[in-house]
């Protein structure tokens, strides 16, 4: 195996463009040194992606957030600004292992894991988070929910990778919020998790929604019937059964150890509505 | 395989070494280094044993690459003792006999001080989330978070008579947010 630490996104590129073998991008190593480790993969070359400068930083851009791919996940909770505008990601973000792992692990890792329980995945699709992609053929911006394709793959081509991911500035008033099931408390996989983000309008009656499901699928899903059961109302009882009810039929888990198909669906509708209500209280509902 | 040449700080000295591309931090530490506070648990990121301190933030040395600490500054359980005098971290834990077979103890006691650098005043809720990433085996945590929180109540009294004495009493960094 080598070991390279390319000082620009460029050299990145180059390096993983030119690989002969399987390459692979470290961020936080997270997921990538346990499989290394474990014996499921042999890199021939690994690309240690945290001594390009541009990528070590959350930025506030005129347009949003840019969340540099090598940003440890702590370092998100201690950024005042971005846990203000999206606290759903955030807590999301956070969430992920202990004070040792979020050190180290990166949004950018989570979802380029393509882990269908990744959680900090469900928050940034239901923020409708965006993906920088830098590659031979220069930069490309994709939702975020285009990246995983399934289970530990990816939509990136060869040479590519994710410089950052973008969230927009919150408009108007806008509530986001994430919340998992695990048997523990801390350090555990998400059994089934819901990601939801609101825009109120007049009267507190929701503008746009989306709610995003992860662990009931091969890949976290956007779920458009579920926003449709919400838009256009107060999040009154109703509006939330229904929402419930769609969360429900997007679902198509697998069934194992941690949980079976019907545990799985129904506590990921279970979710999803008390996702929505903490994201409508957020939003100024 | 050529080896990496790494030039690194571990509790504030200048090291280098050469270690394998896919060598960790961990094995570095220990076989190269002759630093064997870091214990290998799981090898996995899940208990904890591992723990240092890489610049400033606590890690598990198993799932870093020797090769990433390049230029970066590390700090292991041996840095936490001063002039041979024990942190009172040590100290309290040996007081509270949290402790039994002692291979999670480096562990703990790494991540603690990280948790007190940033938190002089932790509540037990706060201790106990901030090392639900070390497992303990044979004490269980009580003894632990009780020996976390003499330590901070004893260097919150130091820190105070520091300050009496003149001196600043801002000695710990809180994270800016
Ligand atoms: C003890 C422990 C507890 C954990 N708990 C959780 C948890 O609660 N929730 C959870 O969701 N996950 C958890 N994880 C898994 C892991 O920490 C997360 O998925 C993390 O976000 C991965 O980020 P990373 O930066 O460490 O990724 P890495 O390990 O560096 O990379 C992961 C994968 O993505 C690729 N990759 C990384 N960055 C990029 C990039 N910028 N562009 C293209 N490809 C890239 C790598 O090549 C690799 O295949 C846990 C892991 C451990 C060891």
């Amino acid at each position: 195996m080598r070991y390279e630490a390319p000082t620009s996104t460029k050299d990145a590129v180059t390096l993983l463009s030119r690989a002969k073998g399987s390459a692979f991008v470290l961020a936080g190593g997270s997921d990538l040194l346990v499989r290394m480790k474990g014996g499921f993969i042999e890199p021939d070359l690994v690309v240690d992606i945290k001594r390009i400068p541009a990528l070590q930083e959350i930025r506030k851009t005129s347009t949003g957030f840019r969340i540099g791919a090598a940003v440890p996940c702590a370092a998100m909770g201690e950024h005042a600004g971005l846990r203000k505008a999206w606290p759903g990601v955030v807590e999301a973000a956070n969430l992920i292992g202990s004070d040792q792992i979020q050190s180290r692990c990166t949004v950018a890792g989570n979802l380029c894991n393509a882990s269908p329980a990744a959680d900090s995945v469900p928050a940034l699709v239901a923020a409708k988070a965006k993906a920088v992609i830098a590659g031979p053929k220069g930069r490309r911006t994709v939702p975020v929910e285009k990246v995983p394709a399934g289970p530990g793959r990816t939509t990136l081509g060869k040479g590519e990778f994710v410089e950052a991911i973008l969230l927009p500035l919150p408009k108007g008033k806008t509530g986001d919020a994430y919340l998992r099931f695990t048997p523990r408390t801390e350090m555990d996989i998400a059994v089934c998790s819901a990601g939801v983000c609101l825009k109120l309008g007049r009267g507190g009656v929701i503008e746009e929604a989306r709610v995003a499901l992860g662990a009931v699928a091969p890949t976290v899903v956007l779920v458009p019937a579920a926003a449709k059961a919400i838009v256009g109302t107060k999040l009154d009882e109703a509006a939330l059964a229904a929402l419930t009810a769609a969360c429900e039929a997007a679902c198509a888990p697998i069934d194992d150890k941690r949980g079976t198909v019907e545990f799985r669906t129904e506590v990921a509708g279970v979710l999803a509505r008390r996702a929505a209500k903490i994201a409508y209280q957020r939003a100024g509902g | 395989m050529a080896g990496v040449h790494v030039s690194t700080t571990i509790n504030g000295d200048p090291v280098e070494f050469v270690c394998q591309p896919a060598e960790v931090l961990l094995d570095v530490l220990r076989n190269r280094v002759g630093l064997t506070g870091a214990k290998e648990g799981c090898g996995t990121g899940d208990c904890g044993a591992c723990s240092v301190t890489l610049d400033g933030r606590l890690v598990c040395a198993c799932l870093v690459l020797g090769a990433e600490a390049d230029g970066r500054a590390i700090t292991t359980v041996e840095g936490l003792a001063s002039g041979g005098r024990l942190h009172p971290l040590q100290e309290k834990f040996i007081e509270h006999a949290a402790l039994q077979c002692g291979v999670c103890t480096p562990g703990f006691l790494v991540a603690a001080k990280a948790l007190l650098d940033r938190n002089p005043d932790p509540t037990v809720e706060q201790i106990r989330y901030a090392l639900a990433g070390n497992l303990c085996r044979c004490t269980g945590y009580d003894k632990i978070v009780r020996a976390v929180q003499a330590a901070a109540a004893e260097l919150a009294t130091d820190a105070a008579q520091a300050g009496k004495s003149g001196k600043s009493k801002k000695t710990r960094k809180q994270t800016a947010a």
